[in-house]
């Protein structure tokens, strides 16, 4: 909503102190966007009258325009618009002009020709935000006149305001005015209705079939209307607030529904057929609006038909094209309606056609206002239409669920106080919520005060206790409520969890991965290109683009991208880990319906192997206490079958380590091995650490020795490593597989597996006799493996 | 005799200094302290001499003798050995800043860290953090938060729906206040609670808005909780989290969710003052649908954006390079 300095003057004395204005508007909730000065007067630029135009074989993107300054002399200018032809009057900006910009006007043109000035637009000249060519001025000015001064225009601040949603009285200068009125303590007035006596009656019948969707509707036949060009005031004041003026009557129904937030429509009463029906669509049924274009309708959508049942109107949204006034219309039939908001809205937005109107309507007009409005246009019209006539007997239905003009809401007192945290007394609420209009009906209980408030029709969104506690607070003002820091019960800190995801992330980092955060939404065959089913993936309805429209279900389809992505420029040292969530179906049973979404890390390398990942992977579990088993035998989809294992613990799968699958690198356009490890984190992150319980540490000496085993290639080294440390017993404090070997000396499909032993008893010097007794423990078991001693 | 101890003595000290090496100094020293060895003989003979006196006197030669053989054997011991270490110094030299720069750590992204820091600031306040899926139901994201089905300011929101349970009933929450719904059910009031996260709109990227980014929201609610105490918190955070020459201040605004409602904004040392977010009372409807008493309990709720405060930080031009991958860019942080 943009407010005009001077407009709102004529609501109320509140000065030109834009500053002032504008901290008042701010500090009530009117957020200011922006502020800017218009019509400030240029010197220079005067009133020409072009005489002809020529274009320039050598010069496409502007044309020669001769114009007369006053003097009789022609001169030549270069310029880039053309909308005008030759009798029009054009602001001239002579030379030596420095516009509002900082340029000075210099005769410099093209090719060697030079301009005699520059044409301007209202834009360049800030007298309109329109920038639709060069400005035509009024016939009736004097040739070689200064344009500002000419057309009586002054410097004027335009502010733009960002209306809430819960403030639509806000979307008129009455509203603003209101609320500013009461802030400043400047009185605020009404604009004046129309004074002139009603005409003999005449009136078009009127049938609401919807009376839900339309609970007022009000007709009045005014007739003496000459359609022409508005007087320059109302033009400029539209021009200023964004709004093309139009025609007189046009213009009249656009200036009151800024002033008033009451949208009005007027149609040619000749073309109505004499009569008006308010009905939702027949399905099928369409509507040429307005803007030409021809809208498909539905039973949700309200209608205005004529008398012959055909539609004319989009109820508040948009009027239709057959009854628009033309330069024939002598007499206008003027809707001024209350729609239901969520109506309105939904035609609006199912048609995408949000109008000044709609807009108004959907977020609430004041339906006790609607005699004002009709008042006003009468009196606006009035000034280029000298001899209009308003008739008597307008239509005028009202209906049931039309809301009261006022509505009584009950305020607690000590509600006020302890949502504020303020000590204010009845009387001071009251009296600041009386000079916003609402009135004080009674005070009860004075010991627990309960004030009852009549809320005015133009507040739709006051309905509850807490909507005038809001009021009371932008009235006694945001900054004077204080500033306390509350005192926290609670202990600050990261839950078990967090603490635990921030120590990942600690050894994740030191790795030297980097972390990426792709994006969470893939294109549909993103999955099968990692190797992943799409079975589990939920589809977006209403995705942006096609190909961000399924959800992820693994985040190594995102990591592939980014990988293929750092390829393709040439990075090397590619290490990147992503901690997000992922969306796979969920079982039916889940609570609250939602997918099984849960939290997963994964790591990437470009360039390495399993070795890496089954680095990161130790690491990890060393630091983390992540404990699972390893498992070549079932590999997860998207791996390298033979290079990976899943890390599971008994049924419960954890997460997967490894390759990633060549066929799945080939398809993503990666030509070198990816080494990947991947973790399900709602399991792993939220075991707790256990705290160890001291073990006494043992005073004897220790025999460490080596067991050197050729091992079938069939057979795990976590395996071996188990069986040798089921056998060793208590006694084998230490075991660690130091040494792999492939190669001569050896048999075909085996490998040497050198694992060293440490043997020590807590309560005393282990005896030569039992160490030899271990070792062959240890040597049976491995043999039950196929594992032999090497020689 | 005494004659014959000097001489013993200065072939002795003589031997020692010129030994050549460890070896050969060890040899000597075992041949010194045979039983036999010239001085030694001298003590067997001191037996011979019938003077008390003389026998005295050639005891204080012999004991010196022995002192000094002994003293110049450690020290020349001494010598060999530190020049054998001197040795092995200069032969271990090593080179260390060729071994630098062999491991890089890697880059936390800068939505994390500034997260992160957030966090911190707050758990200085006393917050604990809470977070929720971000596949929503229809009732956590709207309803429950005083937006039910036909509430206009849902169209605002730009929802993200999915293909999911009855049409329209599972999006991708819009904000991180759902989580608010959640915290009030499973935790009991007084809640002193932070909620961090991923949130989604359906907004085409530019260089300020992705469709998928990430905001912070605040929530306490206790008893006696005021609209001063709102303002108070925002204020405590801006000057932990900006800095001491930081103020705030807020000015009202609408949401369905809070009322009264407020933007708040920062004031920087220079005097401009930058949106960050919104923030109000909670709403009595909103305290009800989390199962909490609105006439027992009051509270506050704030949030805002943090995207925009890692973009602001580290003078991000596009918001979009921070969702590239490009290693180029995660590097620099």
């Amino acid at each position: 909503m943009k407010i005009l300095n001077s407009w709102l003057n004529d609501f109320g004395a509140f000065g030109n102190d834009s500053e002032k204005l504008a901290a008042a508007m701010t500090s009530l909730g009117l957020a200011v966007e922006s502020v800017s000065i218009v019509g400030t007067p240029v010197k220079g630029v005067v009133v020409a009258k072009v005489l002809r135009t020529e274009r320039h074989p050598d010069a496409a993107k502007v044309h020669r325009v001769y114009v007369d300054a006053g003097d009789g002399k022609e001169l030549h200018v270069w310029c880039g618009a053309f909308n005008m032809k030759p009798g029009d009057l054009i602001p001239l900006a002579t030379l030596g002009t420095t516009m509002p910009d900082g340029r000075v006007i210099t005769p410099r043109g093209i090719l060697g020709i030079d301009s005699h000035g520059m044409l301007c637009s209202g834009t360049e000249l800030g007298i309109t935000a329109d920038a639709d060519g060069i400005l035509i001025l009024p016939k009736d000015l004097k040739l070689g006149a200064e344009v500002f001064a000419a057309l009586g225009i002054e410097s004027d601040c335009v502010f733009d305001l960002d209306v809430t949603r819960n403030r639509p009285d806000c979307n008129g200068y009455l509203g603003v005015a209101r609320d500013l009125g009461a802030h400043l303590g400047v009185k605020v007035a009404t604009p004046p209705g129309d004074k002139s006596k009603k005409g003999s009656s005449k009136s078009i019948k009127v049938s609401i079939v919807d009376k839900q969707r339309c609970a007022r509707y009000n007709l009045t036949v005014m007739s003496g209307v000459v359609v022409g060009d508005s007087p320059d005031w109302i033009a400029r004041r539209l021009a200023n607030c964004g709004m093309r003026p139009i025609n007189n009557v046009v213009d009249a129904s656009n200036l009151v529904m800024l002033e008033l937030n009451q949208p009005t429509h007027a149609f040619d009463a000749e073309k109505v057929n004499n009569g008006f029906k308010i009905r939702c669509a027949r399905q099928g049924e369409t509507l040429v609006t307005l803007d030409g274009q021809t809208r498909e309708l539905e039973s949700t959508d309200l209608l205005i038909c004529d008398g012959k049942d055909v539609a004319i109107g989009l109820a508040g949204v948009m009027g239709g094209a057959s009854t628009e006034i033309s330069n024939s219309t002598t007499t206008v039939a003027l809707e001024t309606a209350w729609f239901e908001a969520s109506g309105v809205a939904k035609t609006a937005g199912r048609l995408n056609l949000r109008s000044e109107a709609s807009m108004r309507f959907e977020r609430g007009v004041d339906p006790h206002g609607i005699d004002h409005a009709v008042s006003r246009f009468a009196s606006l019209l009035r000034e280029s239409c000298p001899n209009l006539v308003v008739h008597a007997g307008a239509a005028d239905s009202k209906e049931k669920n039309l809301p009261p003009k006022q509505r009584i809401v009950a305020l607690r007192l000590a509600q006020v106080n302890r949502i504020l945290g303020t000590k204010l007394s009845t009387k001071s609420v009251s009296a600041m919520l009386t000079k916003i209009g609402f009135v004080t009906k009674s005070v009860t209980n004075p010991k627990a005060p309960t004030i009852k408030i009549a809320v005015p029709s133009w507040r739709p969104d006051c309905t509850s206790e807490i909507d005038l506690v809001e009021e009371v607070a932008r009235h006694f003002g945001y900054e004077q409520l204080g500033k306390i820091v509350p005192q926290s019960t609670m202990h600050g800190r990261l839950s078990p969890v967090q603490q635990r995801r921030r120590d990942m992330r600690e050894v994740v980092l030191s790795l030297g991965l980097s972390e990426a955060m792709p994006n969470p939404f893939l294109a549909p065959g993103d999955l099968e290109k990692a190797g992943l089913g799409e079975e589990l993936a939920i589809r977006l309805a209403n995705p942006l683009v096609f190909e961000e429209s399924v959800l992820r279900t693994s985040l190594r389809p995102g990591l592939l991208k980014a990988i293929s992505y750092n390829l393709s420029h040439r990075a090397t040292n590619i290490l990147l880990f992503e901690l997000g969530h992922v969306y796979p179906i969920g079982s039916p049973s889940s609570a609250d319906g939602l997918p099984d979404e849960y939290e997963s890390i994964c790591l990437v390398a470009a360039g390495a192997t399993s070795e890496l990942a089954i680095d990161w992977w130790s690491q990890l579990s060393a630091v983390m206490n992540f404990g699972a088993q390893l498992d070549q035998g079932s590999v997860q989809p998207g791996y390298h079958p033979t290079r990976s294992a899943t890390l599971r613990r008994g049924k419960q799968v954890l997460g997967c380590v490894g390759e990633i699958d060549p066929g799945v690198l080939a398809k993503n356009g990666i030509t070198t091995s990816v080494a990947c490890l991947e973790l399900n984190l709602s399991v792993l992150l939220s075991e707790s650490s256990r705290v160890p319980t001291a073990k006494a540490v043992s005073r004897f000496p220790r025999s460490d020795f080596d067991l050197a085993f050729s091992v079938p290639n069939s057979q795990s080294a976590a395996t071996l490593q188990k069986a040798l440390r089921q056998a060793g017993g208590l006694e084998l404090v230490d075991l660690e597989l130091f040494d792999v070997y492939r190669g001569a000396g050896l048999a075909d499909n085996t490998r040497g597996l050198t694992f060293r032993l440490c043997l020590q008893a807590v309560d005393r010097t282990l005896t030569d006799v039992e160490v030899t007794t271990i070792r062959q423990r240890c040597l049976d078991a491995a043999a039950k493996l196929g594992a032999h001693l090497r020689n | 005799m005494s004659q014959a101890i000097k001489v013993a003595q200065d072939a002795a000290l003589a031997a020692i200094t010129s030994a050549a090496d460890l070896v050969s100094l060890r040899a000597l020293s075992a041949e010194l302290n045979k039983k036999d060895s010239t001085l030694n003989s001298f003590k067997s003979d001191m037996g011979k001499l019938s003077s008390v006196e003389d026998k005295r006197s050639i005891g204080q030669l012999l004991n010196a003798a022995a002192t000094q053989i002994a003293a110049a054997l450690e020290a020349r011991t001494s010598d060999f050995a530190g020049a054998e270490i001197a040795a092995r110094i200069a032969r271990e030299a090593l080179d260390l800043t060729e071994l630098l720069a062999q491991r890089r750590r890697g880059h936390s992204h800068i939505v994390t860290q500034a997260t992160q820091r957030l966090e911190d600031v707050f758990i200085g306040l006393g917050f604990q953090i809470a977070e929720g899926p971000e596949v929503e139901t229809d009732f956590h994201n709207f309803e429950a938060l005083n937006m039910p089905k036909s509430h206009p300011a849902r169209s605002e929101f730009d929802t993200m729906f999915l293909e999911y349970g009855e049409p329209g009933s599972v999006l991708l929450r819009t904000h991180t206040s759902p989580v608010q719904i959640r915290v009030m059910k499973s935790w009991k009031p007084p809640i002193y609670a932070i909620m961090p996260g991923r949130v989604f709109r359906r907004d085409t990227p530019d260089a300020t808005h992705m469709p998928v980014f990430h905001q912070i929201e605040g929530l306490v609610i206790d008893r006696g909780i005021t609209f001063a105490h709102l303002a108070g918190t925002i204020e405590a955070f801006t000057k932990a989290f900006f800095g001491n020459e930081f103020t705030s201040r807020l000015r009202p605004s609408f949401f369905p969710f809070t009322e009264p409602s407020a933007e708040f904004d920062i004031r920087r040392a220079d005097g401009e003052w930058i949106e960050l977010g919104g923030c109000g009372m909670v709403h009595p409807n909103v305290l009800i649908s989390g199962g909490i008493d609105p006439e027992e309990f009051s509270g506050f709720a704030f949030g805002f954006g943090i995207d925009r405060m890692a973009k602001e930080r580290h003078k991000v031009e596009d918001i979009r390079e921070m969702y590239t991958n490009d290693l180029r860019f995660l590097r620099q942080f």
